[in-house]
Order: C-alpha cells, then structure tokens, then sequence
C-alpha cells in the first residue's frame, strides 16, 4: 500500500511558491528522511500532509485518502517545538491525549514512559528537553497512527538525548510497523535510520526514492580539466581547477573511462551535492522511483 | 544472547555488519544450535537503527540456512559454524607462535605471515 502520494501538489502563501509541481510515491513502512535547507519547503510539506494546510494545487493522499477529517486519525505529528502543556502533568497529558484520540492506547503509552524512566507525576516543565521528546513521540504513538511526521525531532537535543530519543523511536516502530517521515538537519544520523529519502530545495522535490538505491545510482568522478568521460550520465554538480575536474553524476549506465576515477559516494555526500546545485536545474525530472520499479 | 556494536564509520552496510556478527559469533561459539538471536525490537531499542535493517539480515542469515525464524517466537540459530575442538592443530599453532617470537617477529609480522599463507602468497615467495 502506498503510504503517501502527492500529484501535483503546489502551496502558494501571497504570490510566492513555497512548495510547487511536487509528485511523490512513498511505500508504507518506510522511513522517510525530508532532508533541505531552511526554507526549502520542508514543514510546508509536512504542514500538507498531516492537514495542517490545505494545497493550493494538486493533491495528497496519505494511504489513500486526502488527510482531512475522519483520516486524521490515521496521521500523528510531532512539531519541532514539542508543544506539550507545561503546568500538566506526565499523567495528565495522556488523559488529554486519551480524550482527544479515539483510538488511544492509554496502557502502552504507559508501559513505554515506565521503559523510558519518566515518571508520570512529573510536571512537563521539570522534565528535560529529550525526555519531553520523548512524551511527545509516546503521544503520537499512542494515537495507533499508520503515519507519523516529525519535524525536526532532535533538534536541540544534546547527544545522548538524540541517541535515546531515535532507539525510543525505532523500538516503536519495531512495534507498531507504522511509516514515519522525519526532517532534520543532520543528515549523519539519518543514516542508520532512514531507508527513504525526499530532498527539498528551492520549493521543489530535487532527488526522491529509495535511499540504497540513489547511493546506488551516483558517483563521484575525478578526471583532467576540459575533457569529459564517456558514458550515460547526468551532472548533478560540478567543481574545476586549472588540472582538474570534479563531477558529481547519476548513472544511467556503467562509465569505462581510463582517465576518470570513480568513486562511491555516501547518502551525506549525495545530499550535500544536490544541495549545492540547487541553482542550477537543468536536470531532467527529479523523481527516482522506488526500488520496486527500477528492477 | 548475543549483542550486536556497529561500526558507524567503517563502509560495511549495517544489515551487512549484523550477518557478519551472527557468522562470527556462530564460527566462535558463543551461538549455538536453538539459541535465540536477539528481536529486532529488542537490536534497535539500543543501537537507534531502522527495524528493517535487522529483519533484512535475519533474511539473510535464513537463506544461508544459519537461522529460522518461529513466527511470534522470534528467531534461532539452526546450524553451528564452530568447528570441533582440535588440541593438536592448536598446540602446533602455539608452538609455531612461541618460535615465531623467538626469531623476533611481532604480531604483526606472525598475522601477515598467516594472511599470505592463507592467501597463496606464501608458497609462491618459497619458490621464487
């Protein structure tokens, strides 16, 4: 089943685009890292698809059906700011969250906060940044949500927090089997975590798919200045000195060039080059498909 | 029950890291047969990896016939990679160690020795 899909989908705040022509196909069951600089249109995006805003042009659907209403019960979403009551307590919170959600599973939100060392007198003032992560993710869950959104969910957490708050995240997962789609920064800790990628930029999806397989798909080739390698290929960026030319390229077949290096490249290297290139669109259509495709 | 450490900067895919693990662990004992390898919840509760990344190398580790997975029980080992207790070989190797010592070699001259005879390359250079 797909877990997201987007046609079309364009938001315009006064005359200006802040996400435009996006087409997306997400399986269930994956993790998808949203990954772009400010203001490319990442929280736009997720602001879409948990319903948050309504697009001005084309549509989403999230496993299925477009995310207003009734099928908001199937989507959760964590803000970066965590907004939780400051003055209720850990206790307190599920009750509202219990009250709030029909489908709220009160006792395995306790059994996690019990896991995760949080007592539930606690005041949400008292605790610490990673632990009110921590209440703010045990709440979406609990919803029995199939899609979680997290913008920015380590943002401003220290180390280890980051560390506790992804294993919380990931043993949910284990448990629950739901999709997420998570934003961040850093693209190093997506790395172990994330098995899809969407990249913004500029308002527009530059790079979608399964994330082994774009790796898969780009290299990194070194070769004299001037000259260029023979072979099916497409620059995604580029950086020359007097003797030197170095190309980031997605591969559309193998490149047998004696006088290039090829070389592998990791997600970070990918997602930094693309990043890079954001000026320069002169790629064909963005969208990598899923594995299930290429095959 | 084994616990699985990842090397972050080392290159090898993490699903990889885990099958090589299970293998080692297997190879030295430390699984045997019926043992349990541990859940994937249970991996990603503390290494903050994706769940699939450990079903995929429990896949793996089925096809190679190493492990099966008992739905709703959880995976076990179905066949050991340690080989039989061998005092001979191994009181020859020790003795080949303590000789190795005497004529001034260190550890890691005696681990390049046996990665060229394990390779070949040793019985070439003999002949040259």
């Amino acid at each position: 089943m797909t877990a997201l899909e987007a046609t079309g989908l364009g938001k315009r705040y006064g005359d200006k685009w802040a996400l435009k022509d996006v087409f997306l196909t997400v399986p269930e069951g994956r993790i998808i890292a949203l990954v772009g600089p400010n203001g490319a249109g990442k929280t736009t995006l997720m602001n879409l698809t948990v319903g948050l805003r309504r697009p001005t042009t084309g549509q989403i659907h999230v496993f299925g059906r477009p995310p207003y209403g009734e099928s908001l019960q199937h989507v959760a979403f964590v803000a970066q700011e965590k907004p939780l009551y400051p003055e209720f307590t850990v206790a307190e919170t599920l009750r509202l969250g219990e009250r709030l959600n029909p489908r709220f599973d009160q006792p395995a939100a306790r059994t996690r906060l019990d896991e995760l060392g949080i007592p539930l007198k606690s005041k949400i003032r008292a605790l610490s940044g990673g632990q009110r992560a921590q209440v703010a993710i045990t709440l979406a869950v609990a919803k029995r949500a199939e899609l979680i959104v997290l913008d920015e969910p380590l943002a401003n957490l220290d180390p280890l927090a980051r560390h506790e708050v992804m294993e919380g995240l990931m043993a949910a997962v284990a448990d629950t089997g739901m999709t997420v789609l998570l934003s961040s920064h850093v693209i190093a800790e997506l790395n172990d975590v994330c098995d899809h990628l969407i990249l913004v930029s500029g308002g527009r999806v530059q790079v979608a798919g399964d994330i082994e397989d774009i790796v898969h798909r780009h290299r990194l080739l070194v070769g004299p200045a001037g000259t260029a390698p023979a072979g099916p290929y497409d620059v995604v960026s580029e950086r020359t000195t007097e003797r030197q030319s170095t190309l980031l390229v997605r591969m559309r077949g193998p490149i047998h060039d004696p006088r290039w290096t090829v070389r592998d490249l990791a997600l970070e290297d990918v997602v930094l080059g693309y990043m890079r290139a954001r000026d320069s669109v002169h790629l064909p259509p963005p969208t990598i498909a899923g594995t299930e495709d290429v095959a | 029950m084994i616990e699985f450490t990842l090397d972050r900067k080392s290159g090898t895919a993490t699903y990889a890291q885990i099958v090589q693990q299970v293998e080692h662990a297997l190879r030295a004992g430390l699984l045997t047969y019926g043992d349990q390898l541990p859940t994937a919840r249970e991996v990603v509760a503390r290494l903050a990896i994706n769940p699939n990344t450990v079903l995929r190398a429990y896949r793996e580790l089925e096809q190679r016939g190493l492990v099966e997975a008992r739905p709703g029980l959880g995976t076990f080992v179905r066949r050991s990679l340690a080989r039989p207790h061998n005092p001979r070989l191994e009181a020859g190797l020790l003795a080949w160690v303590s000789e190795a010592r005497a004529a001034g070699l260190g550890p890691d001259d005696m681990r390049s020795l046996l990665e060229s005879a394990l390779t070949g390359h040793l019985r070439q250079a003999d002949t040259a």
